[in-house]
């Protein structure tokens, strides 16, 4: 058996404050960020704090919009989505942890749609790890880093919310 | 011993009865039924989960309210319902109901949900498909004989938690015909699991079951001290049916002795919710006052009842 060749891991709480930069410079008035369930919700309230903005974040859990139901069922604990605002007509910034296959995020506009026609989407992510699937890019990413597919690149937030990167065997 | 409602993963594949739920399996269901709620609460009232999927609604006994809140379910989850009133067609005309099911599942049924005066019905079928290999086709029970009401059990459960938040310290009275109840016995069997502190029966001695206390209640024949500071009053309906036999003497004489009345839920803790499975027989089993009053959560059960069976049919499907 190989061992994976070693990787050093970015400080995921300097990658908020790059991606707040990113962000910033395109922020309109009434912007309002939706984070995906969990990692993503860490993100956008980091996101939040750091541009200063008024409005609530959403969140959303898109187990019932995921494309592999059939295979995987509703297993893992499905958290209640809330949009706390008005979607029809806003700008949105969907915010995750990683993007991949693109499947969530897929998922997630689905699911937006279904409150409403909001007047874009945006999408930002802390790392994009390439490979994938679908017509999907971020709009903002500070990290770009391929990959093996047998490892699960996991965000987790501790006792004090400070975010870590941590790479699991993929399940 | 092999539990039928579980696949070899351990899975809930068939919703049968609350007997026999572990506790994680109960708490998934409310758990996921929590996000549910709030689909109802959107422009879109409905979630992708099971589109493509068909959900047969078959009802060998007549529930109008059942069946309507399984097909808002379902239809809430994108399925395409069917609805067969099989009193009327097949079984009139002599098919077994082994026959029925085979036929359905010739048509690509995905789900049954299956209501019959016989208790084992749904228990059954699932051994039915079971035989024929079909671990893709999956039975909820909908109400079998005087046995099982799983999801109005659940929705009982989802109902307290939503108001009272923890089961341990609860003390819940069930009152009326217990004997005749598939709700009661869910409920009793839910509350057990969940490890409620105390469960009352409360009823005259004719519509009580013989050695019900083996399920672990207490046994109350006289309604003022089955209500004695107890924090859940769930009622059940008296069926008029009932009235006519040696069981009770009139349904006048029953509200004396076990309606509630403003005065008789005072007993009860100040923040006592009351609950009720519908319809409601005013006047018999409850006071208008009662049932129209703050402490009823009535109507929050019917709401909760959708985003419950929602939550059924979404684990079943996707195991």
């Amino acid at each position: 058996m190989s061992s994976e060749p070693a990787i050093d891991l970015p400080d995921a709480d300097a990658q908020c404050a790059q991606l707040a930069e990113l962000i910033r410079p395109r922020l309109q008035e009434d912007t309002v960020l939706v984070g995906i369930h969990s990692g993503g919700a860490w993100v956008a309230r980091r996101l939040r704090e750091l541009l200063g903005l008024h409005a609530e974040i959403g969140l959303i859990d898109v187990s019932f919009y995921r494309d592999d139901y059939g295979a995987r069922g509703l297993r893992a604990r499905v958290r209640p989505s809330s949009i706390p605002f008005d979607v029809e007509g806003r700008p949105l910034i969907l915010v995750d942890d990683v993007l991949y296959t693109g499947r969530t995020t897929r998922a997630a506009i689905n699911e937006l749609f279904d409150y409403g026609r909001p007047a874009s989407i945006q999408l930002a992510v802390l790392a994009d790890r390439g490979r994938r699937q679908l017509p999907i890019c971020a709009d903002f990413c500070p990290w770009r880093v391929d990959l093996d597919p047998s490892q699960e690149l996991v965000l987790s937030a501790d006792a004090n919310g400070r975010l870590q990167w941590s790479l699991a065997a993929n399940a | 011993m092999h539990n039928p409602q579980l696949n070899t993963n351990g899975e809930l594949t068939h919703l049968l009865s609350i007997d026999g739920l572990p506790r994680a399996v109960i708490n998934h269901i409310l758990d996921t039924a929590s996000s549910f709620l709030k689909v109802s609460h959107r422009d879109v009232k409905k979630v992708p989960l099971l589109r493509g999927k068909s959900v047969f609604n078959v009802f060998f006994e007549n529930s109008t309210r059942t069946r309507t809140t399984f097909e808002i379910a379902a239809k809430r989850l994108s399925a395409d319902v069917i609805n067969l009133d099989v009193t009327r067609s097949s079984t009139a005309k002599g098919e077994t109901l082994l026959d029925t099911v085979d036929n359905l599942v010739a048509m690509h049924a995905d789900m049954f949900v299956v209501r019959h005066a016989a208790s084992g019905a749904p228990h059954l079928i699932a051994d039915h498909l079971r035989r024929l290999g079909r671990n893709d086709v999956h039975v909820v029970n909908a109400g079998d004989g005087s046995h099982a009401h799983p999801t109005q059990g659940l929705l009982d459960m989802y109902t307290i938690r939503h108001f009272k938040q923890d089961f341990s310290n609860l003390s819940v009275a069930i009152v009326g015909d217990i004997l005749h109840s598939r709700v009661a016995r869910s409920d009793i069997h839910a509350l057990t699991t969940l490890g409620a502190a105390e469960v009352r029966a409360v009823g005259p001695q004719t519509l009580l079951p013989t050695a019900i206390e083996k399920m672990g209640v207490r046994v109350c024949h006289d309604l003022a001290s089955g209500l004695r500071d107890c924090d859940v009053v769930i009622m059940l309906r008296l069926q008029n049916e009932r009235m006519n036999g040696a069981l009770l003497p009139s349904a006048r004489e029953y509200f004396r002795c076990y309606g509630l009345t403003p005065a008789m839920l005072a007993l009860a803790k100040p923040d006592c919710i009351v609950m009720h499975p519908g319809p409601m027989n005013r006047g018999v089993e409850i006071d208008s006052d009662v049932a129209d009053g703050t402490q009823a959560v009535i109507l929050p059960q019917v709401t909760f009842g959708i985003a419950v069976r929602m939550a059924v049919m979404g684990i079943l499907a996707g195991n």
